[in-house]
């Protein structure tokens, strides 16, 4: 076990150091930030000083050793537009994020474990292949579009909620949160829509396929046998069983959820760490950029590790094979 | 799989369109798509105007509603976007280069994750390690974030988008190719082939690979409705395509801009045909699923 362990924990630093190399230099080998931050008749001894100031001038692997050194102390440099750092910027910006990424996974269980326990009761039937067609329909409808569509139609037409931003914000036990205040919970409310829609496809899907593979099973039919309604076989025995394998996969999927966030908050300009990434790409921020990167691969890293060493410990055959 | 076809007397092509034709959905489904790469592929003669040609672009017919009739006496029947191209023929080109991009990379994740999970199956020991490992990994991360990462690292362009999303998708075949490839090659005709002394690559690509045929078909659908809508939100994001070969993508993009102004058409219909487009696919894929399974197919 404390082999095993100890290999996926190597084997994550090493990707972790592969990943910090390539986007490094990937990032570092185009644009020229200097283009961006200094006026275009700039002298020459002005770029030479701003470039020395930014440690442009040095040559590369220097460069890159100078990065791995302060990365590991958590300083990935500053920020060249909101000259902070580079962390700092985007820990700031990470709570706004979270919010709507747990607000979704909220959103997507309570809209689509009912669907699939709808769909999975009545295999075959209308009611299940109008479900499975709208699930598919969920996957398809490309993200960024379908979150303009709840603009237009909740926003613009029915002028019912706020179409972008946070809106006000409250403190709760010392966290700021949009659910705090009335304001806040509505700007929240079609963000988190947009982000939930291809989850709720997919738990409706994993609650369909668990509900129709656990109704032929024994501990089903002898429930019914002791004469218990179908209501209460359903939602305690049934549902409990079929919960753990959606809620690992939505654990899983929170990582994918954060990353998917970048187009969310682009759209409805939500102040989080995508729409910083995105801001960043566009203004060559190199320094959030790289950060960035590396604080989600991080992140999801760490949630792979999790899950990996949780199943092993689950499951003992996962440890022989790996 | 395909023994089961064949004690059927069956191939697979009449196997798939009996499936196809048994469901009423699923024969629409292939119907739209079928519509959509012709009109694709015949753009610049179906569409009314060449949008990218500026002399058949009328200024002043700028940001006109559907079915108004621009200057010229041509009726836009789709409305026109802030340049005054008319949004129908816009959109049909819109879809060729989304099309386009979405194949090829299809196809060549394909190519390259086929031969990855040949290599796996049949090498073994560590380079299967190390293929699996790295599937894995690419499997562990999502889509929009390794692609924006190649995108930040090497830059904009339809050469990039498409090595992004080669880069992302080939994984899934490779996962597939070797499952099946080695199932395949545990089987007695594998093991006759053997026995007659046929050089292993020869067993794998002339004996093994067709049997992995079904499961790539399933997965080479649903990939190539990946492939499309992850262009297309990259290229909205503005890292994708440039904008002068604009997708559908960035046809929405430049929509979403006036949207909140009113100026709907421009963004709702190429969305609409983005939608009808991945949906279609994405329900043949779903039906080939149905169809090509062994554990289904009964």
């Amino acid at each position: 076990m404390t082999v095993f362990i100890l290999r996926r924990v190597l084997q994550a630093i090493l990707v972790l150091a592969i990943t910090s190399l390539i986007v490094f230099l990937g990032v570092y080998a185009i644009g020229d930030p200097l283009e961006i931050l200094l006026p275009a008749d700039a002298s020459m001894a002005e770029r030479a000083q701003v470039a020395a100031s930014l440690h442009l001038d040095q040559p590369l692997p220097l460069q890159y050793l100078n990065f791995v050194t302060s990365a590991l102390q958590g300083d990935f440099g500053r920020s060249f537009v909101y000259n902070r750092p580079a962390l700092e910027v985007i820990f700031e910006r990470l709570p706004a994020t979270l919010e709507l990424v747990t607000t979704s996974l909220v959103l997507s269980l309570v809209i689509g474990l009912p669907l699939g326990l709808w769909a999975g009761m009545k295999p075959g039937t209308l009611t299940d292949e109008s479900v499975m067609t709208g699930s598919i329909l969920g996957f398809s409808l490309p993200n960024f579009w379908q979150g303009m569509m709840l603009i237009m139609i909740f926003s613009v037409w029915l002028g019912w909620l706020p179409s972008t931003g946070r809106g006000d914000t409250g403190t709760v036990l010392g966290l700021r949160t949009s659910y705090a205040t009335w304001d806040g919970f509505v700007h929240l409310l079609l963000p988190a829509l947009n982000l939930a829609m291809a989850q709720i496809a997919l738990v409706i899907r994993l609650t369909r396929t668990g509900v129709q593979e656990t109704m032929p099973l024994d501990f089903v039919k002898y429930a019914r046998a002791r004469g218990l309604s179908e209501r209460r076989i359903l939602f305690v025995h049934v549902l409990k069983t079929i919960l753990i394998p959606i809620v690992t996969v939505l654990g899983i999927e929170f990582g994918s959820l954060i990353a998917f966030a970048v187009v969310t908050e682009t759209i409805f300009a939500w102040p989080g760490v995508g729409k910083l990434i995105i801001d960043s790409i566009n203004m060559l921020d190199r320094p959030v950029v790289v950060a960035y990167i590396l604080v989600i691969v991080t992140m999801f890293i760490l949630i792979n590790l999790i899950v990996d060493v949780l199943y092993s410990l689950l499951d003992p055959r996962i440890r022989s094979r790996a | 799989m395909t023994s089961i076809a064949l004690l059927k007397g069956e191939g697979m092509v009449p196997r798939i369109a009996r499936g196809m034709l048994g469901s009423p959905k699923a024969s629409i489904a292939f119907i739209v798509c079928l519509v959509l790469i012709l009109a694709a592929v015949f753009a610049p003669m179906i569409a009314p105007q060449n949008p990218y040609d500026l002399n058949e672009i009328d200024f002043f017919d700028a940001k006109l509603p559907p079915m108004s009739v621009g200057y010229n006496g041509m009726t836009y029947i789709l409305g026109t976007d802030g340049q005054g191209r008319d949004m129908f023929s816009a959109m049909l080109y819109g879809l060729r280069t989304s099309l386009a991009v979405g194949v090829t990379a299809g196809v060549l994740a394909m190519v390259v994750g086929t031969a990855m999970g040949l290599l796996a199956a049949y090498r073994g020991g560590a380079i299967d390690s190390v293929i699996m490992r790295f599937v894995d990994l690419m499997l562990g991360f999502p889509t929009i974030l390794v692609a924006l990462m190649i995108l930040v690292v090497f830059g904009q362009g339809v050469d990039k988008v498409i090595l992004a999303l080669v880069f992302v998708q080939w994984a899934y075949f490779a996962r597939a190719v070797r499952a099946t490839a080695l199932v395949e090659s545990g089987k007695e005709y594998a093991e006759a082939a053997r026995c007659l002394g046929i050089p292993a690559w020869r067993i794998m690509f002339a004996h093994i690979l067709p049997n992995c045929l079904p499961p790539l078909i399933v997965i080479g659908t649903i990939q190539v409705a990946s492939a499309i809508a992850a262009e297309a939100t990259l290229s909205f994001l503005g890292i994708g395509l440039p904008i002068t070969q604009p997708s559908l993508g960035l046809l929405i993009s430049n929509g979403y801009q006036v949207m909140l102004a009113g100026l709907y058409w421009m963004s709702v219909y190429p969305g609409l045909l983005l939608l009808v487009l991945v949906f279609s696919v994405n329900i043949v894929g779903d039906r080939l699923r149905e169809i090509l399974n062994p554990r289904l197919a009964q």
